[in-house]
This record gives C-alpha cells, structure tokens and sequence, in this order.
C-alpha cells in the first residue's frame, strides 16, 4: 500500500525534481513528511510568496518547471501574488497547496480557502484531487501542461485526506491525453511563405523579441537569422538577453521607459517581425497606431496573442524553435538594403547619453553598465521592479547570461527570492541582485533562505530613501506631490546584513563600488552592497 | 452584433466557473447562457448567446479555447441554425380577459399549463425573436412573473458541433 503523500513526492521524483520551494503548514503536513525521506532538496523560504518567485528564478535559469509548496489557506493566499507573476511572465510553476479534509471543503473550516477559485484567474490550469488514485494523473498532466504551449502556472490544490489516503500500487503514466490541450507547435507553411516573401519585400524591417525566444530555448538560431538578414533587433523587457547588448544589430529595449533608437527603429520601420511578445502597453503605448505604418508578423505559441494588442497582417502560431527554423530554410539570400542599416547605427550613435555624475553618489546607471565587465560571462542579473529595473534593463550588457525581471506583472520584491531560485538552478554562475530600497524591504525577509543555505548571491541595493519610480510619475503627473513615496523610518540595511551574518560595504561613489564589486565576486559567499544613489537620479 | 458560441466542454465541477468567469474577466458580456450534458457523459455543451464586435468574438474564441476542459469552440452561422428557449409566464388574467389570452396563445402556438382564478401561465418554446413578441402581446394584460432558460442552438442540416 502507499499513501497520497508518498506518491505526491514519488511524482516529484518521476518528474525529475530536484529541488521544491516551500513553507510547511498543517495541512501540507503528510507531505512533508515523505519528502523528510526524499533526496528531494526542500528550501525553506520565509514567506510562501518568495516560494513561487524561488520557483519562477529557478525555472527560468534551469528551463524545466519549478516547482513550490504551501499549506491551505494563508499559505495558499500568500503565494497567488508569485503565481500571478509567473503567469504574467509565462513562467512554468507547479504550485501544491495541502488542502481541509475534504468532508470539510465548503465549511469555512480553520484555514480553509478556495485557492483553485482564488488563483483562477492567475493559473494556466488548477486541480482540486477529490480521490488519491488520481494523483498520478494529475501530476503528470500537470507538468506537462506548466511546460508546454505557452508556459504557465498549474495549480494542485490536495486535501489533507487525499494525502493520507492509501492505494493499492503506484504507477507514473506515461504520457497524457488531455482532449482539450493539444497545443499547435509547428508553425503554417503557408504563412511562413507570405512572412518570408513580406521580409524579402522589406525596406527598412525590425524584429521585436520578447520572453518567448528565451522561453522556447531558440536563442542561438535567432541570433543566427538576425545575422544573417542583418535585421535590427529591439527586445521588450522580457526578451532581454535575445542577444548579446553589444551585438551591432541590438538596439535595446523598447516602450515607455526603452531607448529611443529602439523605439525610433520601431516607428519609421516599415516591417515589424513580432516573436513571442504580447507587446503589452508598456511596450507600445499605442499599439492600434503601430500597424497603420507598417506590415505586422506576428510569431507566437499562443494563438489568443496575435492581435489581441497589435493588428497583424501576417499571423504564425508555433513554437518560436519551430518556426525560426522554417524561416531560416527559406530567407534565401536576403539582405537588410544598406542604407536602413547605416541610419539605424547612426541613431545608435545619436541617442547615446552619458549620465551625469553626483558628486557624493553613486551613478546607478554607469555603475550597471560596467557590473558585467566585472562578473563571468554567464552571470545572471536579478533586477527588481521600480528604478532599478529600468537601470538594469537599459544598461546591463549581457553576454551569455541572463536577465532576470518581472516584467509582466511588475512585482516588487520579485529579486531577491528569484535570485535564490537562480543561484540553486546555476550555482556555478554569478547571480547579482539589483534592487531598489523600496523593493528590498518587500522580500529581506529572504536574507534568512540565502544564510540559511550559504547561496553566493550578491545583492546591490540602490539606496535613494525614495519610491523612485512613483516619485517621478508625481512629479510628472501629480503635480510634485509626494504622497507616500518617501521611505521614512528605513533601518540601517548594513546592520540588517550584519544580523543575518552576511558580508556587507557601503558606496558613496562609482569608483568605490566598483572596487568593492570587484572583491565581492571573488567571494563565495553571500554579499550586501548598499550604494547611495542621488535622489532625484531619472529612471533613464 | 449578437452571435452565438456552442462549446462543449469536459463534464468536470467548476469547469462552469472558469468560462463564466473569463467573460466578466475579460469584459465580455453574456445575454444567455445554457449548459446540459450531451449524448457522451463526459462531455457538456455550454451555449452562450453574446453580444460585442468582431474583435470580441475572435478574442473569446480564442481565449475559450485556452481554458484546458474546453474541448471545442464553434461560433453558429447567422441564420444557418436553429434556437430555441423555453419560458413560462404568468399572466394577470381575471375572468373577463381570459378567452382573450387563450385567443393570443393559440395564435401565438403557446401552451398554457396553470390557470388560476386571477391567472394564467403559459409555456411557450421558440427562438428569441418569437418569444419577445409573445411577452409583448401579454404585456398589456399584466406581466406577474417570467422564468426563462438561456437559448439553445443547434447547426441546420446534416453539421453537427462535436468532437
């Protein structure tokens, strides 16, 4: 015989997970306590909300489903802001939330939230398991749907009693059959062919990349058909990292808080080839305007993307890998006409700004620009959500790496527990943390998880005593009324770092920093980095 | 514009919930809604009549047929179905009035099936159109309570929405 519990890990194991992120609670209890036998590593966060982001960081930088656990009720509530997130970011979690016995479901028992009805809104999928034969299923469909099609968030909500719950034998299906899930991968041939012969066509054409190339794993042939067209490339938050920052065909990010020869390359192009972005407002303010210039293709996994913002002349659903594919078999020989090519780098050249320097501070922005020289190649940047974001977006020169950031849902204190999440998926890499003051305080809690478990994360604080990012809106909007955007009664984040046992320093300059940085990464250990920033220093 | 969607889902608890709420979610308005099982016990058919513009109607198909228990999504063809939905009506009718309303009922193919000293209820199966101009010949006599079901529909001729 074997319990709910035990095959719920057994699944797990099936899967090949490696490692869950979690807080244990009442409910949750009999699976906890097979997963004490399991080789299942369990990091315990401080918060069940960090459990998903942990999950989310660690699925972006490991490209398999994370994997988060808590217990009914609070647990369960605390963790939808994480689950909203990855959903938003199309990130592939598995959350598992213990649930009431079920003869209680629908009591208002202790504890007790309808987290499949709460989550509805935030998760590709969710189960509520009423009979513990079905949790094989269940699991395996799970993970199958986190990680296929659009990637998202599945929910498996189990009352305490499925757990308990004993069954015959245990086996793990091979393969699923869910009659409404069967997601269209391969990309039209005959719209591939109008794409191709609409490029071909092109005078002046970009290709917009969002988190979907990164998501379909096609980094190096995308990279491959930009060099080969010679196609200028603008990425929305989410696809930063498409390719290298310095690439000469990269033109940055575009939308509200992008670059401007990104943005510009948007407007006057006359072709637009969209991959695996939603083009939220953000990105494109007005994005009903953006096809009244220009022809729009539009490649994404998710049929319900293509003109949901944007009107797009030529659609291709599939897989960004599959689709890539088709149009590098059938490019031919295209070049990009020279003369778009040299307007494009002299706006490259035009638009570059070089930050001023506030005697006393540190500049956030230069000091962004040379973090990468001073880190490997493959280090992945957490930035949080505020200010910083936009620095880091706007500056960080990736190489091989990655860029890590909520750029969908825009959750503050998203870094530090996604930068635990990356440092376990990678830990040979160099994983940094840029957040704000604002956003650190959401999730220091988390300083405990990264002690607790000596992560070598290195966490750059931007200290300016202020909500930066709502500040400039009131100054521009709200007539320079700072109702509530000045962070008063802020602890001394040195001391903070000193409690936990972390290593720490303070920058009041560029110089001072960076040699600071230069220290801390050789170091195996955690590291605490508070630089002082000019209050009044803009988003870009 | 007013169309039609016939969606056959999973037989599953709350798969009723997920689609309801897309459409409050997503700001798209219902005028009726049905669901009954089909002839597979597996398998419900949800029949929403709504109204919105083209964007909307491309939009809900597509973001229906993400929900992972919608097996199918069909938008029925103006004019090449057949709908109907069923009401009861209760009518003010004192004696004076009735041979009147049971006049407007046998024009109208209706039925009445409960009659009172002071009243009459009538059952009446038809498309939208036919059953508003039942409700507004009885109007004047005193309308004292209407129950309706949301409208089904199905393809003419020899198509059929399944799996």
């Amino acid at each position: 015989m074997i319990s709910g519990a035990e095959i719920m890990v057994k699944c797990l194991e099936a899967e090949g997970v490696t490692v869950v992120f979690g807080y244990p609670g009442a409910t949750i209890c009999p699976f906890y306590d097979k997963l004490y036998d399991s080789d299942i590593e369990h990091v315990l966060v401080r918060q069940e909300q960090n459990a998903a982001h942990a999950a989310s960081g660690y699925s972006r930088c490991s490209n398999k489903p994370g994997v988060c656990v808590a217990t009914s009720g609070p647990g369960a509530t605390n963790l939808i802001t994480g689950i909203a997130t990855a959903y938003a970011d199309s990130v592939p979690l598995v959350a598992i939330t213990g649930q009431v016995r079920s003869d209680l479901l629908g009591r208002d028992v202790f504890q007790e939230a309808d987290i499949t009805g709460a989550c509805e809104p935030f998760v590709k999928h969710s189960y509520i398991v009423k009979d513990t034969a079905d949790l094989p299923r269940v699991f395996k469909e799970a993970f199958h749907i986190a990680s296929t099609g659009r990637k998202g968030p599945v929910l498996i909500d189990i009352p305490m009693d499925i757990q308990e719950n004993e069954i015959e034998s245990f086996t793990y299906p091979d393969s699923v059959n869910i009659i409404g899930y069967k997601p269209n991968t391969k990309g039209h041939a005959i719209q591939v062919k109008r794409a191709v012969e609409a490029i071909r066509k092109s005078r002046r054409p970009v290709i917009v990349s969002g988190g979907g190339v990164l998501l379909s794993g096609v980094k190096p042939k995308f990279q491959a058909f930009a060099d080969m067209t010679g196609i200028p490339v603008i990425s929305t938050m989410m696809g930063i990292g498409v390719m290298p920052s310095e690439h000469e065909l990269y033109l940055g990010m575009l939308g509200t808080h992008g670059k401007t020869v990104a943005n510009r390359a948007l407007h006057d192009a006359d072709l637009v080839i969209v991959c695996g972005a939603r083009l939220g407002d953000r990105a494109v303010a007005a994005p009903h305007q953006m096809s009244e210039n220009n022809t729009v293709i539009h490649i994404d996994i998710d049929p319900a993307e293509i003109g949901k913002n944007v009107k797009t002349e030529i659609p291709i659903v599939g897989d960004m890998k599959n689709v890539m594919n088709m149009l590098i078999d059938s490019i031919g020989d295209y070049k990009v006409p020279v003369q778009w090519q040299e307007t494009v780098k002299t706006w490259k050249k035009d638009f570059l700004r070089v930050p001023p320097v506030f005697e006393g501070y540190v500049e956030p922005r230069t000091l962004v620009a040379h973090l990468s020289a001073m880190l490997r190649s493959k280090a992945i940047l957490v930035a949080d959500v505020g200010q910083n974001q936009i620095w880091c977006a706007n500056n960080f020169r990736i190489r091989e790496g990655r860029f890590l950031t909520t750029g969908g849902m825009g959750t503050m204190g998203y870094s530090i527990p996604a930068a635990v999440g990356a440092k376990l998926a990678r830990p040979t890499r160099d994983v940094v943390v840029v957040c704000g003051d604002g956003s650190f305080q959401m999730s220091m809690n988390e300083l405990a998880t990264i002690a607790g478990h000596s992560l070598a994360i290195k966490i750059i604080i931007m200290r300016n005593h202020r909500l930066g990012m709502v500040r400039e809106l009131q100054d521009k909007n709200y007539d320079c009324r700072h109702s509530a955007t000045i962070l008063e009664g802020d602890p001394d984040f040195l001391k903070i770092a000193e409690a936990y046992g972390i290593d720490h320093a303070e920058a009041n300059s560029n110089a001072e920093a960076e040699e600071i940085i230069k220290g801390m990464v050789k170091s195996d250990k955690p590291f605490i980095l508070v630089c002082n920033v000019y209050p009044d220093t803009p988003s870009i | 514009m007013q169309y039609t969607l016939s969606i056959l889902v999973e037989n599953h608890a709350g798969v009723l919930s997920k689609i309801s709420g897309l459409f409050s979610r997503r700001g798209f308005n219902i005028d009726s809604l049905a669901v009954g099982v089909t002839g597979d016990p597996n398998v419900s058919r949800i029949t929403i009549v709504a109204n919105g513009d083209e964007y909307v109607v491309e939009q809900l198909e597509k973001q229906l047929n993400k929900v992972i228990p919608v097996i199918k999504v069909k938008r029925l063809t103006e004019g090449e179905f057949i709908s109907r939905e069923l009401i009861l009506i209760k009518v003010h009718c004192p004696a004076s009035k009735r041979s009147e309303i049971v006049k407007t009922a046998e024009i109208m193919q209706a039925k009445i099936v409960d009659a009172s000293p002071s009243s009459v209820t009538l059952e009446y199966c038809e498309c939208s159109a036919r059953v508003k101009t039942l409700i507004d010949m009885l109007r004047p006599y005193g309308i004292r309570e209407i129950v309706r079901t949301g409208t089904i529909a199905i393809d003419r001729g020899n198509t059929a929405v399944s799996i």
